[in-house]
């Protein structure tokens, strides 16, 4: 079983503006990249489920020449609100790294 | 065809942040047409925008102005530098002009500085909301005229329009309210006859200073050099290099669509960009379209005062809490409900209790899949907003008690299960702001809401 950060380079959230998330995600190579997507556990689905948003309004950008997924949703509380816990989105990202990748 | 080329210097990401004083002066050595910089964003959220405070300490964002105005004067070329004092509001503009002054008159510099507002006349505002000219984008608050009325402040994002116009007057310094990160970058270039398509993609790269280099250590210069058929992207700063892969990984740094970047006129569309290697540190950019829009739209920023936020911080450690530590939440907040509304006369949705247990669920809240998990402690952040700040204040002060002697069934007599690092533990955090608007304003002229003012120093 490999975990997702072990074919990654890069997992990262961050703000798109204080109304949206985006997640980067970025391969070591596209071996890990093409795995993971023939997986298909990294999906929209996944995105919907974990952050609690409708999954017509999850962008999902699959950019082959730089081996990175690329996933943006609507932010569940807008940057700095009332119940807003992580201002720069910056750790929205932690339960995607252990991500079992079968 | 013209081989006509332009060379522009990003002197940082953020203003505030800094840059290395030998990059500058290197990059300006070099030659360059002019030096932009962003001073803000909507990043660390609604504080700065609703409270009209800066971020980041005046001392160090007047030394990274310095170095800037320096080498610019001393080339003879433009200094540009857009969303003043993080939020661009007024105040943050007022402030920002003020360090500019106080360095003219300092150093004995002497050159013509633009002034741009971008704080919006909430009437203006109200007028535009009710003639159909204000759309949401998505997702967006609701906003109506009462909350245009209720806002702290509105700001609007300028264009390269405003910037073209101070330029054209012949500032040499340009000081811009609310500002697109790219317009700082593409308002000259596009004077000069440099393609949209090659002047808003340059300008997306250059926003953020040295960040498009391959390992960015620390905040730097970027120096890039347009013509009519593209950009070259080069670090001044010889420890760092651009690969094509850091060039082109930048575009999905904090956007929402790696192809499509929406700009007041346009839309710069990158998803046929070719990014090659010029050499071992610099990089060629070619092949993005611009699609120019059929309105003109600015996008709105407002912030509205929610409350003020009074915090305690406290430590939990002692096992036979922790195993029930939802419950004893619970229960505590129902004695505490009662205290503040014998003592204080508040009800409960008047005010803002709000448990944060770090050590279980205190970044991802409700939506944190291990939240069953919980370690040998938890450090909890008590969170209060209240309608004012002496309420605040009472309010955590009878929660911090409440909950140091709040009883358990397994221990007998008055127990204290709140470790407090600080006296007081209450510390009060000022007022509480939210964005209020996500929206974009159709304007039919790009410089209606962004008034210049030109002075001589």
């Amino acid at each position: 079983m490999t975990e997702l950060w072990q074919l990654t380079k890069l997992i990262r959230s961050k703000n798109a503006g204080p109304f949206k998330l985006t997640f980067d995600i970025m391969f070591k190579n596209a071996k890990g990249f093409r795995a993971v997507l023939k997986s298909s556990q990294l999906s929209a689905e996944l995105f919907s489920r974990l952050y609690g948003v409708p999954v017509d309004k999850v962008q999902f950008f699959v950019l082959e020449p730089l081996l990175t997924i690329k996933v943006t949703i609507p932010r569940p509380v807008p940057s700095g609100d009332l119940n807003d816990n992580d201002m720069y989105g910056g750790q929205f990202h932690g339960p995607l790294v252990r991500l079992a990748i079968e | 065809m013209s081989t006509k080329k332009l060379k522009a210097i990003a002197a940082t990401g953020n203003l505030s942040t800094g840059f290395r004083e030998e990059s500058i002066c290197r990059a300006a050595r070099g030659g360059a047409d002019f030096i932009g910089c962003d001073a803000g964003s909507t990043d660390s959220g609604p504080y700065y925008l609703g409270s009209g405070k800066t971020r980041g300490a005046r001392e160090v964002t007047k030394h990274n102005t310095s170095l800037i105005l320096r080498e610019a004067l001393k080339a003879e070329v433009p200094a540009i530098i857009g969303t003043a004092g993080y939020a661009g509001g007024r105040p943050h503009l007022q402030w920002m002009l003020d360090i500019v002054r106080e360095l003219a008159r300092e150093n004995r510099w002497h050159f013509k500085m633009a002034a741009i507002d971008s704080e919006l006349d909430k009437e203006d505002l109200v007028k535009a909301f009710h003639a159909g000219e204000i759309t949401p984008l998505d997702p967006a608050p609701q906003l109506n005229e009462a909350v245009i009325r209720g806002a702290e402040r509105f700001v609007g994002m300028m264009g390269v329009e405003p910037f073209q116009l101070a330029l054209g007057a012949g500032a040499q310094v340009v000081i811009a309210g609310r500002a697109s990160d790219v317009a700082i970058y593409a308002a000259l270039p596009l004077l000069r006859g440099i393609p949209q398509s090659v002047a808003y993609h340059a300008g997306k790269i250059l926003e953020c200073g040295a960040a498009s280099v391959a390992q960015r250590m620390y905040p730097d210069c970027l120096m890039v050099e347009m013509d009519n058929e593209g950009f070259t992207a080069e670090p001044p700063n010889p420890e760092m290099h651009c690969s094509p892969q850091s060039v082109a990984a930048h575009a999905l740094y904090e956007s929402a669509d790696p192809y499509l970047l929406v700009e007041s006129g346009g839309t710069l569309d990158m998803s046929g960009a070719q990014y090659e290697a010029v050499n071992d540190r610099a990089v060629r950019v070619t092949g993005s379209r611009w699609v120019p829009s059929e309105m003109y739209t600015v996008r709105l920023e407002g912030a509205a005062l929610v409350g003020y936020r009074s915090v305690a911080f406290a430590g939990v450690r002692d096992p036979l809490v922790l195993r029930q530590l939802d419950r004893y939440l619970e229960d505590l907040s129902v004695v505490v409900e009662k205290k503040v509304n014998d003592s204080l006369r508040l009800k409960r949705e008047q005010y803002v209790l709000h448990w944060r247990v770090y050590g279980r669920n205190g970044t991802l809240g409700a939506l944190e899949p291990e939240k069953g998990n919980i370690g040998h402690e938890v450090g909890l952040l008590i969170d209060i907003v209240a309608p004012t700040q002496a309420v605040a204040a009472g309010i955590v002060s009878i929660v911090a008690h409440t909950g140091l002697h709040h009883p358990i069934p397994e221990h007998e007599g008055l127990i204290s299960n709140f470790a407090f690092p600080f006296s007081p533990p209450g510390i009060d955090a000022g007022p509480v702001y939210r964005f209020c608007s996500n929206h974009v304003w159709r304007l039919s002229d790009p410089l209606g809401p962004f008034p210049m003012t030109i002075e001589d120093l």
